[in-house]
């Protein structure tokens, strides 16, 4: 089989791959934004067996290798247990590898969201309080903004690592763009001992996270009319 | 009557009594400034009539209406009576704390629609006259960001003004300006003065502090170590006070 015969075939196997990939970063923003900020507002409650709980969860995730995280999550259940609850094949390990990227990633925003809700100048909520508004209006229409204008920065760099990330899922075989890719080192569908699909594998991350990279300095230039 | 009367205010952070014991009434129309030394508790004063901070004891009466009574441990302290108490009272701080995303008219427009105090052209219209008054006419849609700290602090009047409060407070408004811009706003304060808005001032400008008074505290150490007529700058009658005015 020559080069123009292997390629469309590789080509639609990445892709497949790809959207695997895409799927696990999707939903791990999905989960994590949202779980992120519950985490942060644990760690920074008053009331401090909480916070002390929360952050020493945090201290456990940041602290520890994602692959590592993303093997005891898919494993221990049903070695411990006699309970695999992921179930077998590819949508099992889809499960679990989400659970663990939302919960390492949750942790990691709840960092930066803290940092985004303390680097707001007391002064700005104080100003809120003395014009009689409540709290949630406060939050709302004057914190807010200049905290996700804060956090800007910081996320982009998460979320382009997290594009990179989703390739340790290859540990417990989630089909993503890099097992696809791999796969035709060792052969499959007739191609067999080439390495440029897994070197192409890099042209999908490179054009993604380049996209990133525009909607974030996008959202940046968006939020520029303003200094906070 | 007095618009408003303070009475036995105590108030302490940790072991440390920031106010003790402060008594003192202000009437409609008045301007009263308090000054002394950092530390003396002049702004923890200003903190506590506007439900910033609460005092241990004491009361703190607006209008005849008890707004704070320190002898009461079941006063509503919810978060809807503390917002009606704050509306008696306008602050505008030494940092200015305009909100940075809004404009000029937003930042002086938001409460007031938040707060249903009118229709939004009607809200628009005295934001628009307020803006004009302070001499911004020009700026109405710059951002904060785009103006000098004497423009900001003049935004800043115009924003508690807009919620007509009965005592308008100021915390040290000049002390974040360069010297070149205090003139603008200590202007606005003045015009404000001869329109006989109630004001409370926490101030270091001496002078202004003599000439825009009808009422003079000198705090220290927690306590009103002296109060009368401006003219008790000239001719102070406690040692404490000469000591801190020798020092200006």
């Amino acid at each position: 089989m020559d080069f123009s015969e292997q390629f469309p075939i590789v080509i639609q196997s990445l892709s497949i791959g790809f959207l695997q990939t895409l799927k696990l970063f999707g939903i791990t923003l999905l989960g994590a934004i949202p779980l992120g900020l519950i985490i942060s507002f644990g760690s920074m409650s008053k009331f401090k067996p909480l916070s002390a709980v929360v952050r020493v969860i945090v201290w456990i995730v940041r602290g520890t290798p994602l692959m590592l995280q993303l093997l005891i999550i898919y494993f221990f259940p049903g070695l411990v247990f006699k309970n695999p609850i992921w179930g077998g094949g590819e949508e099992g390990r889809f499960i679990a590898s989400a659970v663990a990227f939302i919960l390492n990633y949750a942790c990691y925003f709840s960092e930066i969201y803290r940092g985004g809700i303390q680097g707001v100048p007391h002064g700005q909520q104080e100003a809120g309080m003395v014009l009689g508004l409540s709290k949630s209006q406060i939050f709302f229409r004057i914190t807010l903004l200049q905290m996700v204008k804060r956090i800007i920065p910081p996320m982009s760099n998460e979320i382009i690592t997290l594009v990179k990330d989703t390739s340790l899922a290859r540990i417990i075989a989630l089909q993503e763009v890099i097992w696809a890719g791999q796969a035709f080192l060792k052969g499959t569908q007739g191609i067999s001992g080439v390495i440029w699909p897994l070197f192409f594998t890099g042209v999908y991350y490179l054009a993604f996270s380049g996209l990133l990279t525009l909607l974030f300095n996008f959202i940046e230039k968006k939020l520029g009319f303003f200094k906070a | 009557m007095a618009i408003l009367k303070v009475r036995r205010l105590q108030k302490s952070f940790g072991r440390t009594k920031v106010l003790r014991n402060i008594n003192f009434s202000l009437e409609k129309g008045e301007v009263l400034s308090i000054i002394g030394s950092s530390g003396s508790g002049k702004t923890t004063l200003l903190r506590c009539l506007n439900s910033l901070e609460f005092a241990d004891s004491g009361e703190i009466i607006v209008n005849g209406e008890t707004i704070f009574d320190g002898g009461d441990p079941g006063q509503k302290r919810s978060e809807k009576a503390l917002r009606e108490k704050r509306l008696h009272f306008g602050l505008v701080f030494q940092s200015f704390n305009l909100f940075p995303q809004y404009t000029v008219l937003d930042n002086i427009t938001l409460a007031p629609k938040l707060l249903k105090k009118g229709t939004d052209e009607e809200i628009k219209k005295t934001a628009l006259e307020l803006i004009e008054s302070v001499g911004l006419k020009d700026k109405v849609n710059n951002y904060p960001g785009e103006l000098s700290g004497g423009q900001q602090q003049r935004v800043a009047i115009a924003r508690a003004l807009a919620l007509h409060p009965a005592i308008l407070c100021f915390d040290e408004p000049t002390s974040a300006l360069d010297p070149e811009l205090t003139g603008e706003v200590l202007k606005v304060i003045k015009g404000l003065a001869e329109k006989h808005m109630t004001m409370i001032i926490v101030t270091h400008e001496m002078t202004f502090a003599h000439d825009v008074s009808d009422k003079i505290i000198f705090m220290d150490n927690g306590v009103i170590a002296e109060e009368g007529a401006p003219e008790i700058l000239e001719n102070p009658q406690s040692e404490r006070l000469r000591a801190f005015l020798t020092s200006f």
